[in-house]
């Protein structure tokens, strides 16, 4: 399809993007990697005038050592969460589940605050984020504030960040030692969104399991904590039939959608099976 | 590879690199989106967001006002033109209905068009669409087949008064007869589900006052320049020797592109009107639903047999849904399978019917293998389940039934000869590859041990009748053209040669192999020939490319044009090395006198002597060429074995597959890496129809799959390496001994495919999954059986 004409500016800085958000008024739009942008803008689903790109901002490409954290740049592509050691050490969840997402030239040009920023309950980046309590940093005409992972996800494509306001960084804490990751996406062809998504981190001790994480992709308006199954799990013995029976209730609270490619019913199904294998194997069995 | 042929010499055989490719992979292509001309005005199409409705009034006023934009249409300006055209009246009672240009009164699908804007630039004629304003009238619109034949339903055409296009009956022998004897009678209904054809390079044209006089040229992103050439003076009112047709470089077709489309005729209508340019290219959205779409049948078939598993008869009725108009071959492609339901199998009664039914969905017509993929799905999967049924392996079944290579030529229940054929050897070959025991022996172990992820085995032992036609016979059918093929060979002044074809590559690689077939016959270097091709300009005479036909039946023009040449070439030979021409041999491209080899003149050297004529015999022309039009004996039948392992995760549906072995059978292959290929892109697509594609429509005729993220296609990331082999059992019908590949692969992999899936929950009382195997498909089907009776 063909995009309605709008204007472009590149900004250099963050102050410099704010501005221009706040010149830009109503019909004005972020632009990182573009590739949800871009599709959105050629079905002509939004006319934006102007078109602010933050893509080329150093500070939000770069990745921070905060010690117990990494800041990771809003800009820093998918590709790169993939191949960054630091990334891979220290998140290997969010590393690990930047692999499935759609295609290499995608993943090139996508960014982890495009994907945050945009909230598709299909995203598979933000259910990371929310598994791991992830803190977003916002800039605005006011200066920055910082949002919990739980509430920056509003709804569907929603999220705390106002119109003229910039994601700068996610701040993604590490685990530390003993934790095991592992996330689950089930897709029809390679380069699918998730049908469903579930992404878990699992600490154990003595064949006990003593922390988990664990959240799910495209199971309603916004990636969703299974608390109920963290609960049930921790304190339990790690084994296949403890795990099963805490993963009965990965469903319950949730409101999937019904597509082409999968019902309701179905698909809380599936979160149920995944959420018992992604557990078993970031517990290691 | 199993040979029963010596291997020919030369170039017919050899798997050369493909002379397109540098071009190809370097960007140095032109596509019809690249033709940029001055003055050219960009064409917009609005199209129907509804499926039916009628259309109270459209305002047009403010798009005319819009910046850059020249003239805005509807179908008022455009009264009774026909946008397409079917030349396919399958029956004497079908009923026929008007295709507009442009819709007048009432849309009937979603993305029938409305209006058309013309504008100085593309984004400026898009951004016009959005400020035409259409009154609509919703009407009930007709989604389903079966709905759509009941009393009181709805109706696609209110003045057709039915929503029944044709009925085609074709009993072959007595199919009560034959089931009154029977032990066993399965009856299976199969959905062939509708395919979006999605390829590479969405439609485009660009149409000029270019030229002679008065000549308009098109060039479009088709199939079959030659026949659309014909069409569209037919259709628009423009002498035929005004249009020229040029099919530049063609991203894909797969069958979408051999069509007649509202968008071309349109473009050839206004360039000539206006004087100027014309230029349009699709878009992937608009692509998906205004390109015809392939398949959508409801299968009905039954299987009658003895308790030993003797075939006895079949019977087979079908739904086809048109769509809501009829275009080029729309109500012939679910026939283009009528013959072929018997299959590779002897039985003594077969009796089709065929209903085509209007809907308010996207017109069908042909898709890779058009009729053929239909008939081989529903006899390969009802020969599994009769195995099933009659607790006989389903291989040892189809070799209890099938001709024996011995038997051929063999006369099917249908009435048509098949040539040649060896079934056995590529079925042992196949299973060699395979490794079937082994697979059988695993897929045991899993069951006895309830593993999560079931194994099957899915079985296609196919043949299809392809390489379009014996003209006698597509007269016999109705259909309003002939099946021949065209080639001119010129060998110019310098040696250089020029071999002109009829047919139109849109990537099956005819450069190369139609350069490998002239090289052998006239003896000239594969480098110095050059294939001209897709342009009613410089190749005037043509059928085109579909239905496989371009080799089994364009190769034997050029065999016959090449000897043609060859023979002039003697002759002048002869009269300058002052012999007989009996007294000359011809040897890879030297006429040499017999007994006196010294005394020779190369086929090159006469070409030159052709042209300057000095010193020819009497009766003989200037130039050296040769010529033939030529009209296939029959119809090719290629033949083959699939295998496939197919891994079924029980608790989410989710197929896997994990081995693939494929055994044809293409009779003699030209340019054996070029097969390969074939097969691939084969596969590929009919496994894509099988685990993958569908395109799905709700209640009110919207499609839901429109677009790529809801319409999946699969990557090679989502396809094993294929185990490929060749069997060669040449052709006696074709004098090149070859078969057609093209469609090949996307008709033997769909039934393996689904038949290992099956294979793989069969114990779990599963005997059917709908296509596409999708995990929820499949899941559905696992639920419906362990809650009681199969799905
Ligand atoms: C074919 C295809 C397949 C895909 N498959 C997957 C998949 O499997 N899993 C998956 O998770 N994703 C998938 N994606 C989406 C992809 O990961 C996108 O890159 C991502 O969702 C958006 O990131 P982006 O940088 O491209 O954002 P953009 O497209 O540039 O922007 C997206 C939205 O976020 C806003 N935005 C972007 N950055 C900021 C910022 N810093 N501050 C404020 N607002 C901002 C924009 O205004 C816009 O509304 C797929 C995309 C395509 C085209």
């Amino acid at each position: 399809m063909i995009p309605s004409a709008f204007d472009y500016v590149r900004a250099t800085t963050v102050d410099e993007a704010v501005a221009a958000l706040v010149a830009g008024g109503d019909d004005v739009k972020v632009i990182s990697g573009g590739q949800s942008l871009i599709p959105v803008l050629r079905l002509r689903l939004s006319h934006p005038s102007l078109i602010v790109d933050v893509s080329k901002i150093d500070e939000m490409r770069t990745i921070v050592d905060e010690g117990s954290s990494l800041l990771i740049g809003a800009a820093v592509t998918t590709d790169a969460l993939i191949k960054d050691a630091r990334v891979q050490a220290d998140v290997p969840l969010l590393a690990m589940t930047a692999a499935t997402v759609a295609d290499p030239a995608i993943r090139h040009r996508g960014t982890f605050g495009g994907s945050c920023a945009h909230a598709d309950p299909a995203g598979d980046l933000p259910t990371v984020a929310q598994a791991l309590d992830a803190e977003f940093v916002i800039a605005g005409s006011g200066g920055r504030r910082t949002v919990a992972a739980r509430d920056f996800f509003v709804d569907y494509f929603t999220t705390a960040v106002g119109p003229d306001e910039v994601l700068v960084a996610v701040r993604v804490p590490k685990l530390g030692a003993g934790w095991g990751a592992n996330y689950q996406k089930f897709q029809r062809t390679a380069q699918a969104w998730a049908i469903v998504g579930v992404a878990a981190s699992v600490k154990t001790e003595g064949g006990i399991i003593t922390g988990a994480r664990i959240a799910l992709t495209n199971m309603g308006a916004t990636p969703i904590r299974a608390s109920s199954v963290e609960t049930a799990l921790t304190g339990g013995p790690a084994t296949t039939e403890a795990i099963k029976a805490a993963s009965a209730s990965a469903a319950d609270g949730t409101r999937p959608t019904s597509d082409t490619h999968a019902q309701a019913e179905f698909r809380s199904h599936l979160a149920r099976v995944h959420t018992a294998r992604a557990v078993a194997k970031a517990a290691g069995i | 590879m199993t040979s029963t042929v010596e291997a020919s010499p030369a170039d017919i055989g050899q798997p050369r690199r493909r002379k397109e490719d540098a071009r190809l992979l370097m960007g140095e292509t032109e596509w019809t989106d690249n033709i940029q001309l001055p003055g050219t005005l960009h064409m917009a199409f609005l199209r129907s967001s509804i499926a039916h409705a009628k259309i109270l009034r459209i305002d047009t006023s403010a798009a005319k006002l819009a910046e850059g934009v020249v003239h805005v249409y509807t179908g008022a300006d455009f009264p009774g033109q026909a946008g397409s055209t079917c030349v396919w009246p399958v029956t004497a009672d079908i009923v026929m209905t008007h295709y507009p240009a442009i819709c007048t009164d009432e849309v009937r699908y979603g993305g029938d068009v409305v209006a058309v804007v013309l504008a100085t630039e593309r984004y400026l004629a898009a951004d016009a669409l959005d400020l035409i304003d259409v009154d609509y009238e919703t009407l009930p619109a007709v989604v389903d087949m079966e709905e759509a034949l009941k009393e009181g339903s709805p109706l696609v055409h209110e003045s057709a008064g039915t929503n029944r296009c044709y009925t085609h009956k074709m009993p072959c022998g007595d199919y009560e007869a034959a089931k009154a004897k029977a032990d066993v009678v399965v009856s299976r209904r199969f959905i062939n589900q509708r395919l979006i054809p999605s390829p590479m390079e969405p439609r485009a044209v660009v149409a000029a006052p270019q030229g002679m006089a008065d000549e308009i040229t098109l060039w479009t992103s088709t199939q079959i320049p030659h026949i659309l050439r014909v069409l569209l003076a037919l259709l628009t009112g423009i002498p035929e020797n005004q249009i020229r047709v040029v099919a530049p470089d063609v991203g894909g077709g797969f069958g979408g592109k051999l069509q007649i489309s509202r968008e071309e005729v349109l473009a050839v209508i206004l360039a000539k009107r206006l004087g100027r340019p014309i230029k349009w290219s699709e878009t992937r959205s608009e692509n998906m639903v205004a390109m015809h779409h392939g398949r959508d049948q409801i299968q009905d078939i039954e299987i009658a047999a003895t308790k030993d598993g003797k075939l006895l008869g079949m019977k087979v009725d079908l739904l086809a849904d048109m769509g809501a108009y009829l275009q080029i071959i729309t109500p012939g492609t679910p026939l283009l399978g009528m013959f072929m339901y018997s299959g590779i199998y002897k039985m003594d009664a077969l009796d089709f019917t065929c209903t085509g039914v209007y809907t308010n969905k996207t017109t069908t017509d042909a898709y890779r293998g058009a009729g053929r993929p239909e008939s081989t799905f529903a006899i390969e999967r009802i020969m599994d389940e009769l195995a099933a049924e009659l607790g006989m392996e389903p291989m040892e079944l189809r070799k209890l039934n099938w001709v024996n290579h011995e038997d051929f030529p063999y006369t099917n229940v249908a009435g048509l000869t098949y040539d040649t054929g060896n079934y056995e050897a590529a079925t042992e070959r196949a299973l060699e590859l395979f490794g079937y025991d082994e697979l059988r022996a695993e897929q045991a172990a899993r069951r006895a041990s309830g593993d999560t992820v079931q194994l099957g085995i899915g079985i296609s032992t196919f043949t299809e009748m392809c390489g379009l036609a014996p003209s006698r016979t597509l007269g016999a059918l109705n259909y309003v053209a002939g099946g021949w093929e065209h080639c001119t060979l010129r060998v110019l002044p310098t040696g250089k040669v020029e071999l002109i074809t009829g047919t139109s590559p849109h990537g099956q690689g005819h450069a190369t192999a139609w350069s490998q077939i002239a090289a052998d016959v006239i003896g000239v270097p594969f480098e110095d020939i050059e294939v001209i091709y897709g342009d009613t300009g410089r190749s005037p005479y043509g059928m085109d490319t579909y239905g496989s036909r371009s080799l089994a039946v364009g190769g034997q023009a050029i065999k016959v044009a090449g000897e043609r040449l060859v023979e002039k070439a003697r002759i002048i030979a002869a009269h300058q090395l002052e012999v007989s021409p009996d007294d000359i041999e011809f040897n890879k491209g030297v006429y040499s006198v017999k007994g006196d080899p010294e005394k020779s003149n190369t086929i090159q050297g006469i070409a030159f002597a052709a042209f300057t004529a000095h010193n020819l015999p009497p009766d003989v022309e200037p130039m050296l060429h040769g010529e033939a039009t030529v009209d296939p004996l029959d119809f090719s039948y290629p033949h083959g074995t699939h295998l496939a392992a197919m891994e079924v995760d029980t608790e989410t549906g989710k197929v896997t597959l994990r081995k693939y072995v494929a055994v044809d059978d293409c009779g003699v292959q030209i340019n054996p890496m070029i097969v390969e290929g074939q097969v691939h892109g084969g596969l590929a697509q009919g496994i894509a129809q099988a685990m993958y594609e569908g395109a799905l429509y709700d209640n009110e005729g919207n499609l839901l799959t429109a677009s790529m993220g809801d319409y999946l296609l699969p990557s090679s990331a989502d396809l094993p390496s294929f185990i490929t082999d060749r069997t060669i059992t040449p052709s006696t019908t074709h004098p090149l001994g070859t078969k057609g590949i093209g469609e090949a692969g996307a008709i033997a992999s769909t039934p393996a495919i689904i038949n290992g899936v099956v294979d793989a929950i069969r114990h779990l009382g599963v005997n059917d999954v709908l296509m596409p195997a999708s995990p929820q498909n499949v899941w559905r089907a696992i639920q419906a059986a362990q809650n009681g009776g199969a799905a």
